[in-house]
C-alpha cells in the first residue's frame, strides 16, 4: 500500500504494509533514525515524534493515522542551521548521558512547552512521565526544559 | 577476573598487529605515537608480555598527527554514556595544550585501536586517562624536539599552545601539522613519561560539554541500531519457549515460501532475514517449532534453590575467632538479606549490523567489550580474529549489561546465510529475557557489638550475588567473610557496581540495625568503628550537607567504598500511611574518587547512579517461572521515571593529590541501605529484601 507522508516539510511516498508502524517507516524506509526504538509498546517515549504538533509514540502509531498529517522528527527541528531552543537548552545543561532517550525527550518537551509555555516542576513531571531515561538524566532534562521555557518567555512578543 | 563476571568466559587468544611503518604511511605520514598496551589493560586477557622478542609487535598506535595538524587518538574504550569520549579527549588536550575540539578520538574499532579488555570496572578514568596523558605528553615532547632542532633553539625555551609549538617570550611559532608534514615519524611512549600534574590541569578538571552533544540533540548520531548498509536485510531470531530448551522439530515451509525471506537453521538456531522488519517478524511467526525444556525453578522458590545449590565456597577473609568475638559482644544480631535479579534495561537494546566480504567479517554493535566480541565471533565462525572487525558506535548505555556479543553473532550468522548485510535489533522483550541479569543473592550476617559501640564479631556469607565489595570498611577484630557460588536459574553477569550493591545493602543495613541495638546514632556508630580518613570524611560531609540529626523521622544513612571511590548517601523518604507508597524526598551523596577530571560530568554520573539505584532499591525485580521471564516489558518491569526523582545534592570531594578513580559505579552502592534505614525511621518496619517496597510498605 502506498502512503503519502509529510515529514519535516517534505512529501514522501512510502510503500508499506498498512500494519507498519510510523516508527519503522521513518527509520527503515526514510532513514530518519533520530526516533528510537526503546520498547515498541508505548512505554518509554524514545520513539516520540510530533504529529500535527502533538507528541505521539510512533512505535504504536499506525502508518495510516499519520497519512496527510504534519510529522516532525528530531531531524526536522533545526531551522536554517539554528537549533530549536529546546535543543539548545539540552546542550547547555548537558541533559544527556548515552543520549538514546534524547530525541524523544526533546520532542516531548517541545510539545509540552507548546501547550504550556510556563510549566511548573509538577507540570514537567506530568508532561514527561512517559519518557524513560535509564541513565537517570531526569534532573538535567527538567532543568533544560525550564531553561527553554524561560528563554521562550523572554522572546515572546 | 572478578568472580562475578560470569558472562566473560573466553579471552582473546591472538593479536596480529599491522606493521606500524605501513600504518603511519597509510595515514599519509606525520607523527605516530605508539606504545605498549599497559599492564592493567592487558592483564585480564592473558596477553601480558611474552618476552622481548615479541615486544615490538605488541606496540599499538595511540596518537597520530597528520600534515593537516589533525590530532587523532585511538582507544579501545567504548562510549556507553559515561562520558568517556569527552573525558579522554580532555586528557590529550591537556598534554598538548590544545582545545578539545581539535582532537579526534577513535574509539572501540578493533582494526584501528590498541587492544583493550573492555569498558567496565570503572577503569577508563584510572587506567586509560593516565595512558592518554602519557601519550599526549610524548607527542608534546617530540614536537618540541622537532622544533628545537629546526630552529636551533633549546627545548627549555619552547612550549606548545593551541596546536602550535611556540618560543616562550620569542617570535618563533609553527603549527603541529607543518612540523610533521612529509615525515614518517614513529615515537614510542615511555611507560613512565612525565605528565602534567593534576594540580596544574587547565582542561582536565573543568566542565567540558559532551563533545558530540550536537549530534545527539539533532538525532544525527548513528547508534548500532540505526546503522544500515546497501542491500541490508533485517534479521530476526526465533527464540526457544524456555531457557535451555532443545529443538524437537521444526517446520519452516510457510516462512520459506514467503517472497524475499531467507530462513536460517543451524543446529537449534532458527532465524530469518527479510527486507523489512515487519516481514521478518511475520516470517518468524510462521515457523512451527516444537521445543522441549527441563523443569526450572521460579522466582518464588529462588532463595531456597540458591542455598540448596552451592557449587563452591571461598573464604574471602578470616581473622581472629568468631566464637570469641561473639562472647566479647554485649549485643548480638543475626539477620538475612535478600536481593532479587534485576535487568540492566539499557534503553538501546542489543543491536548489530554484520557484513561479510568473502571471509572477512565486519560488525557494528553496541558493546562494552569490542575485543571480547571479536573473540566470540572468531570462535563462533572458526575464523582467525584478524578477519573480524568489531566497531562500537557510541552506544545507548550498558551499565555492565553489554559485555557479550549475542546480537553480533546472530546478525553475522544470518548475514552469512543470506549473503547480504544483516541487522538484528533485539526487542525489549528479548532484551529482558535473553540478556543476562544482575545476580540475585542471599546474605547472612552474624555480628556482635559492645555497649560502647565497638564491633567485636562479623561473620558474613554471600550466596551467589558475588564477591565485589564483600570486605567491609569497618575494623572488626574477629571476622569471617565467605562467598558461596551457587547455580543460578537465570543467566547472570556484571551490573553497575557488580555485586557491591548487594553486599553494601546487607552490610550497611546491618550496621544501622546494630547502631539501634546499642542505642547509638548511625553516624556516630560508624565513626566509632572506622579508621580510614577518606571514608570518615565523606560520611561527615554527607551528614553535614543533609543536616543529619536535625530531623526526627524518615531519614537514613549508609556508606561504602567501591572501585577506589568513597561514598556516603543520606536519604529522606516519605511513606504514605494509607497506601504504604514510598516516595524518596531527598538524597545527599558525598563522593570522593580522587582528583576530579570533569566535575560536571562526574556530578551527572553520580546523579545517574543514584536514580538508577532507586529502581533496584525500591521496585525492580525480574519475576520468572518455567524458564521464562514473567515481566519482560516496561509495563510490568518498572524503572525509575520523572516522578521518582528526589531532590538530589552531590558533594564532590576533589582530591588533587590522589589519582582519579572511575565514578560511574560507586555512588550506587549506599542507596538501598540508606532507604531501608529511612523507611525504618519513618514506619518502624525493617525491610531486608531488595527491592524494598515494590508494592509499598505494610505498616
Ligand atoms: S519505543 Fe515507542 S514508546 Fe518505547
Ligand atoms: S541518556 Fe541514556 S537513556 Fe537517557
Amino acid at each position: 500500500m502506498a502512503i503519502q507522508l509529510l515529514v519535516n516539510g517534505s512529501e514522501h511516498r512510502v510503500d508499506a504494509d498498512p500494519e507498519t508502524n510510523l516508527l519503522s517507516a521513518l527509520r527503515d524506509r526514510l532513514d530518519l533514525t533520530g526516533a528510537k526504538y526503546g520498547c515498541g509498546d508505548g512505554q518509554c517515549g524514545a520513539c516520540t515524534v510530533l504529529v500535527d504538533g502533538r507528541a505521539v509514540r510512533s512505535c504504536i502509531t499506525p502508518l495510516g493515522y499519520a497519512e496527510g498529517k504534519r510529522i516532525t522528527t528530531i531531524e526536522g527541528l533545526e531551522r536554517n542551521g539554528r537549533l530549536h531552543p529546546v535543543q539548545d537548552a539540552f546542550l547547555e545543561t548537558g541533559a544527556m548521558q548515552c543520549a538514546y532517550c534524547t530525541s524523544g525527550m526533546i520532542l516531548s518537551a517541545v510539545a509540552l512547552l507548546e501547550k504550556n509555555p510556563n510549566p511548573s516542576g509538577a507540570d514537567i513531571v506530568r508532561g514527561m512521565e512517559g519518557n524513560i531515561c535509564r541513565c537517570g538524566s531526569y534532573p538535567r532534562i527538567a532543568a533544560a526544559i525550564r531553561l527553554a521555557a524561560s528563554r521562550q518567555k523572554g522572546t515572546a512578543r | 577476573m572478578e568472580p562475578e563476571r560470569y558472562e566473560l568466559r573466553e579471552n582473546p587468544q591472538y593479536d596480529f598487529p599491522m606493521d606500524r611503518r605501513d600504518f603511519v604511511r597509510s595515514l599519509g605520514g606525520g607523527l605516530l605515537i605508539i606504545g605498549l598496551v599497559t599492564g592493567l589493560q592487558a592483564q585480564e586477557s592473558g596477553r601480558g608480555r611474552r618476552g622481548d622478542q615479541r615486544m615490538p609487535e605488541e606496540m599499538s598506535a595511540w596518537l597520530h598527527i597528520g600534515a593537516d595538524g589533525v590530532i587523532t587518538v585511538y582507544t579501545g574504550k567504548a562510549e556507553v554514556g559515561q562520558n568517556t569520549r569527552t573525558s579522554l579527549m580532555q586528557a590529550v588536550a591537556e598534554e598538548l595544550r590544545t582545545p578539545v575540539a581539535s582532537i579526534r578520538l577513535v574509539m572501540a574499532d578493533t582494526d584501528r585501536v590498541p587492544f583493550d579488555m573492555g569498558t567496565f570496572g570503572s577503569l577508563s578514568t584510572p587506567v586509560m586517562a593516565p595512558q592518554l596523558h602519557r601519550v599526549g605528553a610524548a607527542a608534546r615532547d617530540t614536537l618540541i624536539g622537532m622544533a628545537s632542532k629546526q630552529w636551533g633553539i633549546e627545548r627549555g625555551a619552547l612550549d606548545v599552545a593551541n596546536g602550535e609549538v611556540i618560543e616562550k617570550g620569542g617570535s618563533h611559532r609553527i603549527r603541529f601539522g607543518e612540523l610533521t608534514r612529509g615525515q614518517e615519524l614513529v615515537r614510542t611512549v615511555a611507560h613512565d613519561a612525565p605528565v602534567t600534574p593534576a594540580s596544574e590541569w587547565k582542561i582536565c578538571g573543568t566542565p567540558v560539554p559532551k563533545v558530540n552533544g550536537r549530534e545527539m540533540v539533532t538525532g544525527q548520531h548513528k547508534y548500532s541500531s540505526d546503522m544500515s548498509a546497501p542491500g541490508m536485510l533485517y534479521g530476526k531470531v526465533l527464540r526457544p519457549t524456555a531457557f535451555g530448551a532443545k529443538l524437537v522439530s521444526v517446520d519452516a515451509r510457510a516462512a520459506q515460501s514467503m517472497p524475499g525471506v531467507t530462513f536460517v537453521r543451524d543446529a537449534d538456531f532458527l532465524a530469518v532475514a527479510a527486507q523489512d522488519p515487519l516481514k521478518a517478524e511475520k516470517a518468524v511467526e510462521a515457523i512451527q517449532a516444537e521445543w522441549k525444556a527441563d523443569p526450572q525453578p521460579s522466582s518464588r522458590e529462588l532463595f531456597a534453590y540458591l542455598k540448596a545449590n552451592i557449587a563452591e565456597t571461598q573464604t574471602i577473609h578470616s581473622t581472629g575467632s568468631i566464637p570469641d568475638g561473639m562472647r566479647l559482644g554485649e549485643a548480638a544480631l543475626r539477620e538475612t538479606y535478600h536481593v532479587a535479579y534485576i535487568a540492566h534495561t539499557p534503553l538501546e537494546p542489543r543491536a548489530a549490523l554484520a557484513q561479510w566480504e568473502g571471509d572477512k567479517l565486519t560488525v557494528y554493535t553496541g558493546s562494552q567489550r569490542p575485543f571480547g566480541v571479536r573473540s566470540e565471533l572468531a570462535q563462533a565462525f572458526h575464523i582467525p580474529e584478524e578477519r573480524v572487525r568489531v566497531i562500537v558506535p557510541d552506544t545507548g548505555a550498558g551499565y555492565g549489561g553489554k559485555h557479550t556479543g549475542e546480537a553480533a553473532i546472530e546478525a553475522a550468522r544470518i548475514a552469512k546465510a543470506a549473503g547480504k548485510p544483516v541487522k538484528v535489533v533485539w526487542t525489549r522483550e528479548e532484551e529482558f529475557t535473553w540478556a543476562y541479569a544482575r545476580p540475585a543473592g542471599i546474605i547472612e550476617i552474624a555480628s556482635a557489638v559492645r555497649n560502647d559501640g565497638l564491633l567485636t564479631a562479623w561473620e558474613f556469607h554471600n550466596y551467589n550475588s558475588g564477591a565485589a565489595g564483600i570486605r567491609g570498611i569497618y575494623i572488626v577484630p574477629n571476622e569471617r567473610i565467605e562467598f558461596h557460588e551457587t547455580k543460578s536459574p537465570l543467566r547472570q553477569g556484571s551490573y553497575r557496581a557488580l555485586a557491591s550493591t548487594a553486599n553494601h545493602f546487607a552490610r550497611e543495613s546491618h550496621i544501622n540495625e546494630l547502631a539501634h541495638a546499642v542505642k547509638m546514632d548511625p553516624v556516630e556508630f560508624r565513626m566509632k568503628n572506622l579508621q580510614d580518613a577518606r571514608q570518615r570524611a565523606v560520611i561527615a560531609a554527607a551528614a553535614e550537607k543533609f543536616g543529619w540529626g536535625k530531623m526526627k523521622s524518615g531519614c537514613g544513612i549508609a556508606a561504602g567504598f567501591e572501585k577506589n571511590g568513597y561514598v556516603c548517601s543520606a536519604a529522606e523518604v516519605a511513606v504514605d500511611r494509607s497506601t504504604g507508597k514510598v516516595r524518596v524526598v531527598r538524597v545527599v551523596t558525598a563522593f570522593d574518587c580522587g582528583a576530579v577530571v570533569n566535575p560536571d560530568g562526574l556530578k551527572h554520573q553520580v546523579e545517574g547512579a543514584v536514580i538508577m539505584g532507586i529502581g533496584g532499591a525500591l521496585f525492580e525485580s525480574l519475576e520468572f517461572a518455567d524458564g521464562r521471564i514473567l515481566n519482560p516489558h516496561l509495563r510490568t518491569y518498572r524503572v525509575p521515571r520523572f516522578s521518582d526523582v528526589p531532590e538530589l545534592e552531590t558533594v564532590l570531594i576533589d582530591r588533587k593529590d590522589v589519582p582519579s578513580a572511575g565514578a560511574g559505579e560507586s555512588p550506587i552502592v549506599a542507596i538501598a541501605p540508606a532507604f531501608a534505614e529511612a523507611i525504618f525511621s519513618a514506619t518502624g518496619v525493617r525491610l531486608r529484601s531488595m527491592p524494598l517496597a515494590p508494592n509499598g510498605v505494610k505498616t
